[in-house]
């Protein structure tokens, strides 16, 4: 453990306008100690990427509850390998049918939680995987 | 690749290099090294700061729900419609109880995920009180380093007397909301005394011509005293971030008190910056020695005279200081 705290980009991808479960995971894990950069509805996988190099997060966890996550997700997961941030720990949270999942880890996404997991399931679950940023 | 082995030196050496280039990577890297105050932030800077001196410092601040980041958001835009590149630190504050944050002010700023020449950085406070986080101005020096033109350093939200963004800034612009307050609030000392642009955001809203008129007249000079800051009167503006009505003059604005200050108060603003931060620096120097292995003790037990009461906290400090100058000698 270091004594700095974590930084998450939690984030919104596609067009669905639900942002609540979002915002109280935001708020949650600002309550379990991690520094949370909250980015808000509609982001674009150029947006995240973007956002996470920008921030340099240990961590990106997307909501997504449109069903797109198919489309969206791995295309995230490229584009962070592509700029050198391929150590980002990925989750992602929402509506996500079982058969996804191992694509999604495939993919590289490392954490699926699904509707009914607690804030405490999700800090515990990023304290034990992410590698903190070290310069 | 030396970003990741090699000395702290060598490794701020690759990363400060990288930065200038254009590594954006590299330059999200350096920022996160001097927000943990590690040995490669420190080498860095060593690199850093004799390059930096070129941007436009300019800070943003005023209470909570004021528009800051709208604002900001809408500086960028005509900034780079102007062609200029632009570099953002917008801090928030830390928990006192957990130590954890919520970074929002990215939310307000999403149009410029293509545009290379934007960097949007959110920085926690992590305890400083300031309304900036401890590490902002020398963030603000890395990005102005790199070779941005303009570097907007975004407070949180502040109350009336979070002035330290005028130490690290050239440009200070205080946010205001129409009808937050009457005359008496536009004289108290604090956050206007130190504007050098005042700005009345949302200015679509009912009261913002008046409150923008009370301003103008309560904070033109009360006779020649000479003592206050620069002596000048602070332009008050009206802008509506969201629209983006205002923006343009707020641009101009910005650019003339720049260009007025490199004649004007600027050698002695850039003094008190360089003390605030060689101060910080010194602080942070002497609670290091204290808490290394020599002093450790010492320092733990003075600290625990002064919590039971059997000693002050002034001769605790002179007999630190002491132990300081022992260990000088020895």
């Amino acid at each position: 453990m270091t004594d700095r705290p974590l930084k998450v980009l939690i984030a919104k991808p596609g067009l669905d306008g639900h942002d609540r479960g979002a915002k109280v995971l935001a708020r949650g894990l600002r309550d379990e100690g991690f520094e949370v950069v909250y980015t808000g509805l509609r982001q674009t996988p150029d947006m995240i990427v973007t956002a996470a190099l920008q921030e340099d997060v240990d961590v990106v966890g997307m909501s997504i509850l449109s069903g797109a996550h198919m489309t969206l997700v791995p295309r995230v997961c490229e584009q962070l390998r592509a700029k050198g941030l391929g150590d980002v720990l990925v989750t992602v949270g929402g509506i996500i049918p079982d058969d996804d999942i191992e694509p999604l880890r495939v993919a590289g996404v490392s954490g699926v939680f699904g509707p009914g997991t607690t804030i405490r399931e999700v800090a515990d679950f990023i304290r034990a995987n992410a590698t903190p940023r070290e310069a | 690749m030396t970003e990741t082995s090699g000395t702290p030196a060598e490794r701020a050496a690759a990363l400060a290099d990288a930065a200038r280039a254009g590594d954006r990577r590299a330059l999200a890297r350096l920022l996160t090294a001097v927000e943990n105050h590690t040995a490669v932030a420190e080498q860095a800077m060593r690199i850093l700061y004799p390059l930096a001196g070129g941007a436009h410092i300019v800070g943003i601040t005023g209470p909570p729900g004021a528009g800051k980041s709208t604002l900001v958001a809408a500086l960028i835009a005509e900034l780079r419609a102007a062609g200029r590149t632009v570099a953002v630190v917008a801090v928030d504050p830390s928990s006192p109880i957990t130590g954890g944050a919520l970074l929002g002010d990215r939310v307000r700023m999403q149009s410029y995920a293509s545009d290379d020449r934007v960097f949007i950085r959110s920085m926690a406070s992590r305890g400083h009180a300031g309304g900036l986080a401890a590490t902002s101005t020398t963030a603000a020096t890395v990005f102005d380093a790199a070779g941005f033109d303009i570097v907007l350093l975004e407070t949180v939200g502040t109350g009336q007397s979070e002035v330290e963004v005028a130490a690290a800034a050239d440009t200070t612009v205080v946010l205001e909301a129409p009808e937050m307050g009457d005359e008496v609030q536009a004289i108290k000392a604090g956050l206007l005394e130190v504007a050098d642009i005042v700005v009345v955001n949302k200015g679509d809203r009912p009261g913002a011509q008046r409150t923008a008129a009370q301003l103008r007249a309560m904070l033109a000079p009360a006779g020649d005293t000479g003592r206050g800051r620069s002596g000048r009167r602070p332009e008050v503006l009206i802008t509506t971030a969201m629209t983006g009505d205002g923006v343009p003059e707020l641009l101009a604005a910005l650019d003339r008190h720049r260009a007025a200050g490199s004649a004007d108060d600027a050698p002695a603003a850039r003094r008190a910056r360089a003390a605030a931060q060689v101060r910080a620096v010194l602080v942070e120097r002497l609670w290091d020695r204290l808490a290394s292995p020599a002093l450790a003790g010492e320092t733990e037990a003075a600290l625990d005279a002064v919590a039971r009461h059997d000693s002050d906290p002034y001769a605790a400090a002179d007999a630190l200081l002491a132990a300081l100058g022992g260990e000088e000698k020895a």
